[in-house]
């Protein structure tokens, strides 16, 4: 029986602005097991980016629990969720979110300036990140210098690079091409199925959803429909 | 160490403007060191003055005589070791383009009551024999290329000779040093006695006198009969210690340290200004970046000793040019040529120039580093 990894339970959440409150999730119950390529599917506003964000501990649930890896993160300070956002979490973006003036190494190297590893330790990581996403060529190379396939494939190398239980994936696809988005599509599923990452990936693109292994449908705050695929 | 090449790396984005602030910021601390040294030099000659001197003038102006004959009067009063009079010359050597001071004094009371004035040994000898004797203070005799043995003419410009004309010719018998790199050595200094046999006018006057005290504490007591003596008399005195008629002399100008404050503070509240407005900018324009740091596991703590660091830098690299520029240039020479005599740097102004390049740093990045710290990383992804 796999083991679960993520379990959201009775999660709320809720956004003051000015005297109006929004709730955007309202009692939300999932668990997403090890190893598993979820999608979140739904349309604008129904929360879906909002429980990206509590699942990587950039925000707090208004109400409920939130356990990652048998750790409740809902109630950790930001000082606290800073550092386990280091260790567990990985982010791809839909627009990459490089740093314009390091190259592309000195991009995947940022994540792991917060750990301990030494100078040399550093390196051979980031060369086997850019060897996964097969990047290991243009190492040198700034993202004005790359094509966007190539930028999201740096990004998803900074994501791996510290081998973290979870990839958080934002539209990964969004601004790429079908092409190209399919390459990064095949790395996303390559790094789920052949190194056993743990991938929950938001998405408008029901092309894209196809290459999860589960899909959940979101509407006002709540999963609607959940499937395998 | 290992955020350095981040640090460091913004500052490729926009060069120039990276550039102009750090050289922004160079200039002010140029400025800095040249206002120091004028302070500096302002400032010295009251600090190196002699606590044991006091100065005795006429009551009404500087420029009013006193009658030779107080010398022996104050050297009755109870209190002063020595008394020796002086008389500006006020002449013109050659163009003019180096002025520079000088003064009649009676050589032997001179240099007992001024002992920080070093010549050899052999050179006060002459000068004591040589009646058309003068010395020279070092930078003076360097910057005019004078030697011992020269014959220096000076043109009169109210100090007429009674043989016609208006040329007065020295001879050059000793270079004066002083005993510590604070003490002037720009000024000329010849016999008094050559002075009152061969002027035209004002037999029998002086221009001041000089006290030297038996003891410093009693300086107020010595003052006070100085100025009883000769009250009511038709030269009246003035009589203060050496640091007050040094201090008047220069305030005579404006309040010097009060005006290099004023214009130190605009220079600086100007750079705090443009270095604070560089920062802003910096930060305000990569939020997405500072956000896309803080969701990968940067802390608020990093977030705001990263961008201080920065500005720390930019404030680091443009001051420490700036003080090593000016420093340089100031060590170049007193670019008055000749009015201020003692243009140096002054050591402990290294440090409040050290302590100004550290808070302008902090001070123009803590309002953007505060903002990284308080950056909520899901809005500032949302940007742009």
């Amino acid at each position: 029986m796999p083991d679960q990894l993520v379990t959201m339970r009775n999660v709320e959440k809720t956004f003051h602005r000015g005297s109006e409150d929004i709730r955007v999730l309202s009692g939300l119950d999932l668990a997403i097991e090890s190893g598993e390529f979820l999608a979140l599917m739904g349309p604008s506003g129904s929360g879906k980016s909002t429980l990206l964000n509590l699942l990587a501990g950039l925000d707090r649930p208004s109400g409920g629990t939130i356990t990652v890896g048998g750790q409740r993160i809902d109630s950790l300070s930001r000082r606290e969720l800073a550092h386990w956002r280091a260790r567990h979490v990985g982010f791809v973006f839909q627009f990459y979110n490089l740093m314009p003036v390091l190259s592309a190494e000195r991009n995947v190297e940022l994540p792991l300036l917060l750990t301990s590893l030494s100078r040399a330790e550093r390196k051979s990581h980031v060369a086997n990140a850019l060897q996964i996403v097969g990047l290991e060529h243009r190492a040198k190379h700034t993202p004005r210098t790359l094509s966007g396939g190539e930028q999201q494939r740096v990004g998803i190398a900074r994501a791996i690079v510290t081998d973290p239980t979870l990839i958080l994936a934002d539209e990964p696809t969004g601004d790429l091409d079908r092409k190209t988005g399919d390459g990064i599509l095949d790395l996303l599923q390559a790094l789920n199925g052949e190194h056993g990452k743990t991938i929950v990936m938001v998405t408008h693109d029901p092309h894209a959803a196809k290459r999860a292994s589960r899909h959940l449908y979101m509407v006002d705050g709540q999963v609607s429909t959940e499937m395998a695929a | 160490m290992r955020f350095a090449l981040l640090i460091l790396s913004n500052f490729k984005r926009h060069k120039t403007r990276t550039l102009l602030t750090v050289l922004s910021i160079l200039v002010a601390f140029v400025l800095f060191v040249y206002l120091a040294a004028i302070r500096h030099a302002f400032e010295m000659g009251i600090s190196v003055a002699g606590a044991n001197r006091l100065i005795v003038r006429n009551r009404i102006t500087l420029i009013q005589p006193l009658p030779q004959s107080y010398e022996a009067q104050i050297e009755q009063i109870d209190g002063v070791a020595n008394a020796t009079q002086a008389t500006w010359f006020g002449g013109i050597y050659q163009d003019n383009k180096r002025p520079f001071g000088q003064i009649a004094v009676e050589p032997e009371e001179f240099l007992d009551v001024y002992p920080e004035y070093v010549i050899p040994a052999e050179g006060k000898a002459n000068w004591l024999k040589t009646r058309t004797g003068a010395i020279a203070g070092r930078k003076l005799a360097d910057a005019l290329g004078w030697k011992v043995g020269d014959k220096i003419p000076i043109q009169a410009t109210y100090m007429t000779p009674k043989t016609g004309g208006n040329t007065w010719t020295f001879d050059l018998v000793a270079i004066q040093d002083g005993a510590t790199p604070e003490v002037d050595t720009s000024s000329f200094f010849f016999r008094h006695d050559y002075l009152d046999e061969n002027r035209l006018r004002g037999e029998g006057l002086t221009g001041w006198y000089y006290i030297k005290l038996k003891d410093p504490k009693h300086a107020e007591d010595v003052v006070k009969r100085v100025d009883e003596k000769f009250a009511n008399s038709p030269y009246e005195t003035k009589t203060e210690t050496e640091k007050a008629f040094i201090k008047g002399f220069a305030e005579q100008m404006g309040n010097i340290g009060a005006i290099v404050t004023a214009i130190l503070t605009a220079v600086f509240f100007t750079i705090l200004l443009v270095a604070g407005n560089t920062m802003a900018q910096a930060v305000r324009e990569r939020i997405n970046e500072l956000g896309v740091l803080k969701a990968i596991g940067f802390t608020d703590t990093q977030m705001l000793l990263l961008v201080l660091a920065e500005s720390l830098l930019i404030a680091g690299v443009g001051g420490a040019l700036g003080l090593a520029l000016g420093i340089l240039f100031v060590s170049s020479g007193d670019p008055t040529n000749g009015a201020l005599p003692i243009f140096l740097f002054p050591p402990d102004a290294l440090i409040l120039g050290i302590v100004f390049v550290i808070a302008l740093g902090l001070i123009t990045g803590a309002m953007p580093a505060i903002q990284a710290m308080r950056l909520n990383a899901v809005d500032a992804l949302r940007r742009e």
